[in-house]
């Protein structure tokens, strides 16, 4: 017997990943959109953050 | 504007270094042995020390280079680098030495306890309910004194490594709490909550995190660190690793189910894993090319300064096995990659390359800084880099070998549909790629010991500073962000915000792909013809998860002709509705067993217990003396039962009291019947017999469906 015909009674088990995919999709574009919204200067600055101290 | 005065401490990152050492070179050391125990069984000296054979080594080993030598790298990196990029000393001292030695305590009881056979059988999960508890007790300790910090800081921006520092701390306590849940049946016994398939996707939800948010984000977090400071120039783009951070914890969490492809996991929940597996690559090449092109321009310095040269390996290393574990991902690929060396491979080049190399790169970088001294010997360094690199591709090389010539001898059959090699056949084959694989281990190891020498004499030649001044402005209350900074300012003000965050990104993939196989539970279908286990074969059982059976046999058979041909029927998702804890295994250095109830007589087990070559020439499985000496515990048996009927395992009312008796029968009965037909003797309460009682009844509640 395949597992899939007793998981039909989980109703609409193929919305799972079709869900899943939407959400990441929505997700990575507001990072991706908050992401370029940083201004330029500041990431200049965060990005040397590391690199106090280092004297050699 | 006024300038704070305050100093950041060396001590806890001095401790926490040695710490990482000292266990990195005991787990590899482990590992080492544990390889050559595979290439000569003689090794395990069972007949001396029990506590030593294979399937009770390894996950020391395997826990060791995970929780001993990782974490204490990683919280090396963490009391190093976030007092700087906030610009305050860590919250609370107190609390930072509570967590050292916390942890180092929970290692050695760990260490110890496995030793002993106490274990719950589920993989890198193995430590028993009372260390689960310090575990997550320091690991609270650890939170509260990162997050102090934070509260406290003179630096407005949490710089990207310690978001991926937050993002591991907060999903490693979810994984951990979640994947524990167990009824304990006694001091450093219990058995898991869940049954079965939920066991199964539970732990391997849990296992694959555990990959994701203990071995790589808080590396990622050192790598965004250390990096930048060994090459002296900032990361390649920070735009980047935003995307990466986030997209990385976003899909990770989802990709477990790809440890369960043809197995008895629903479909759906299969087909999930890949997907999200195969979406994996791009955030983490993203992160592997922000690495690697922080480097632009400065290759020059990377033929010279080793720490870089462990850098590029190591996030090279990082990209291979990232690239590689999606494709393991692919069902099938998956068929061959499964149960095979092929993950024993893929994952030492993530831990030796990506996690060992980024560790060394990182001592050898901070210990001369720790003793404001220069590093002792470059060359030695740049011999360790070069001897490092050669023993994992010994270790890898031959491991992948190994695995696509048992995959092809597994599945061939002969013009008359036979089978043409038996198991035993393909092991003996597969013993000089073991033994190339230890040797491999070896000069790995040996390339540490290199390490661990010029570290010393460093330390040696300078000074330890205990800490290093330092002042910055204190951080004003009136700070209004740039206007065209809106999102930016909201999230970098509210660390906290970016932690729940973080647990609701990592939430989202747990609870999708939770919910359902909890529903699954009702939508199995009782297979009228399973049933609880006897008391003996309980205990039996308890028998096989403490001597770490499950190291080396699977209990699943896929859905493929040439496994249906040679173990037996294939698995389904209703025989294992009792088994607290699951017992699929991941890797079969020895034959699948979810059929081997009644394939051989009693005696067979009887003396291949005493000596596996007897039974089958050529097997390289340790041998159990102390089975034969050791009593069945029967003290444990009424609590034993009494757990698994309040986890809903359908024993009778009241049956715990009676148990013993039932059990005493059947051992009585399988030690007549040994002397009856084979003139074997033996007492009848010897754990022999509880072991033969339970190997005679795995797998065969269906096939007496059939009858």
């Amino acid at each position: 017997m395949k597992f899939s015909t007793y998981l039909e009674k989980i109703s609409g088990v193929s919305v799972y990943p079709l869900i899943s995919l939407l959400m990441f999709v929505a997700f990575f574009a507001i990072v991706t959109i908050w992401m370029y919204s940083i201004n330029k200067t500041e990431i200049e600055r965060i990005e040397k953050l590391p690199l106090e101290g280092n004297e050699d | 504007m006024n300038l704070d005065k305050f100093s950041y401490d060396n001590k806890l990152p001095r401790l926490f270094a040695i710490a990482c050492i000292f266990w990195g070179a005991t787990g590899m050391l482990l590992g080492v042995i544990a390889a050559f125990q595979l290439a000569f069984p003689i090794l395990n000296f069972s007949e001396y020390f029990p506590h030593l054979t294979f399937g009770r080594l390894r996950p020391v080993h395997t826990n060791a280079v995970i929780f001993a030598f990782v974490g204490n790298a990683i919280f090396t990196g963490v009391y190093y680098s976030i007092p700087r990029l906030l610009k305050t000393p860590m919250w609370s001292e107190k609390l930072g030495k509570i967590h050292f030695w916390g942890w180092q305590f929970i290692i050695v009881c760990a260490a110890v306890s496995l030793l002993m056979g106490f274990t719950t059988g589920k993989e890198y999960a193995e430590l028993e309910w009372p260390i689960d508890i310090m575990i997550t007790l320091i690991w609270v300790v650890f939170g509260f004194n990162m997050f102090g910090t934070i509260l406290t800081r003179r630096e407005r921006h949490l710089y990207v490594a310690i978001w991926f520092f937050i993002g591991s701390w907060v999903t490693v306590a979810l994984l951990h709490i979640v994947n524990s849940f167990e009824i304990p049946v006694s001091f450093m016994k219990s058995y898991s909550w869940y049954a079965g398939v939920q066991d199964a996707l539970v732990q391997w939800w849990y296992g694959h995190n555990a990959v994701a948010f203990f071995l790589t984000t808080p590396f990622l977090g050192l790598m965004y660190y250390f990096l930048p400071k060994a090459a002296d120039r900032p990361v390649y783009s920070y735009r980047l690793s935003i995307v990466h951070f986030w997209s990385l914890i976003f899909l990770y969490i989802w990709a477990g189910p790809h440890h369960l492809l043809y197995t008895a996991l629903p479909d759906w929940a299969q087909s999930l894993g890949t997907v999200f597996s195969i979406m994996l690559i791009l955030p983490s090449w993203g992160g592997m090319l922000n690495g690697l092109f922080t480097l632009r321009g400065a290759w020059d310095k990377v033929r010279e300064d080793p720490v870089l040269k462990f850098f590029v390996v190591a996030v090279t290393c990082y990209g291979m096995s990232t690239f590689e574990g999606p494709m393991m991902s692919l069902k099938n690929v998956n068929a061959i990659s499964h149960y095979s060396d092929w993950t024993v491979a893929h994952v030492h080049i993530g831990a030796l390359g990506w996690n060992g190399f980024l560790a060394f790169g990182m001592m050898y970088w901070l210990i001369p800084r720790l003793y404001k001294t220069k590093l002792y010997s470059v060359k030695l360094a740049s011999t360790h880099f070069w001897i490092g690199t050669l023993g994992i591709l010994l270790y890898a090389i031959p491991m992948y070998w190994s695995a696509f010539r048992s995959y092809f001898m597994m599945k061939a059959f002969t013009p008359e549909g036979q089978l043409q090699y038996e198991f035993i056949d393909i092991v003996q084959t597969i013993i000089p790629f073991y033994i190339m694989r230890a040797v491999g281990g070896t000069i790995f190891l040996i390339g540490v010991f290199i390490m661990i020498y010029n570290l010393i004499k460093t330390a040696k030649a300078g000074v330890f500073q205990t800490q290093e001044d330092a002042e910055a402005a204190p951080l004003t209350k009136a700070y209004r962000a740039p206007s065209n900074a809106i999102w930016h300012s909201f999230l970098e003000r509210k660390p906290l915000l970016l932690l729940t965050l973080s647990l609701l990104v990592v939430g989202i993939g747990g609870i999708v792909e939770m919910v359902p196989t909890f529903l699954v539970k009702e939508n199995i279908p009782t297979i009228s013809s399973v049933k609880p286990y006897s008391p003996l074969e309980l205990q039996g059982r308890d028998i096989y998860i403490r001597e770490g059976c499950y190291n080396c046999h699977s209990q699943m058979i896929r859905p493929f002709r040439y496994e249906v041909k040679r173990y037996g029927e294939y698995s389904k998702a209703g025989e294992y509705v009792y088994d607290h804890p699951f017992q699929w295994g991941s890797k079969r250095t020895g034959p699948d067993l979810a059929r081997i109830g009644g394939k051989y007589g009693d005696a067979w087990h009887f003396n291949h217990m005493l000596e596996p070559t007897s039974m089958a020439p050529g097997s390289i499985m340790p041998s159990y003396p102390s089975l034969f000496e050791n009593n069945i515990e029967i003290n444990s048996t009424r609590s034993k039962i009494h757990a698994m009927r309040k986890m809903g395992v359908p024993y009778p009312d009241g049956y715990e009291a009676i148990a013993n008796n039932d059990l005493q029968k059947q051992a009585k009965e399988i030690a007549y019947k040994l002397k009856k037909d084979n003139d074997i003797s033996i007492p009848n309460n010897k754990e022999i017999l509880a072991i033969i009682a339970y190997l005679q009844r795995v797998g065969k509640d269906i096939k007496l469906e059939k009858h």
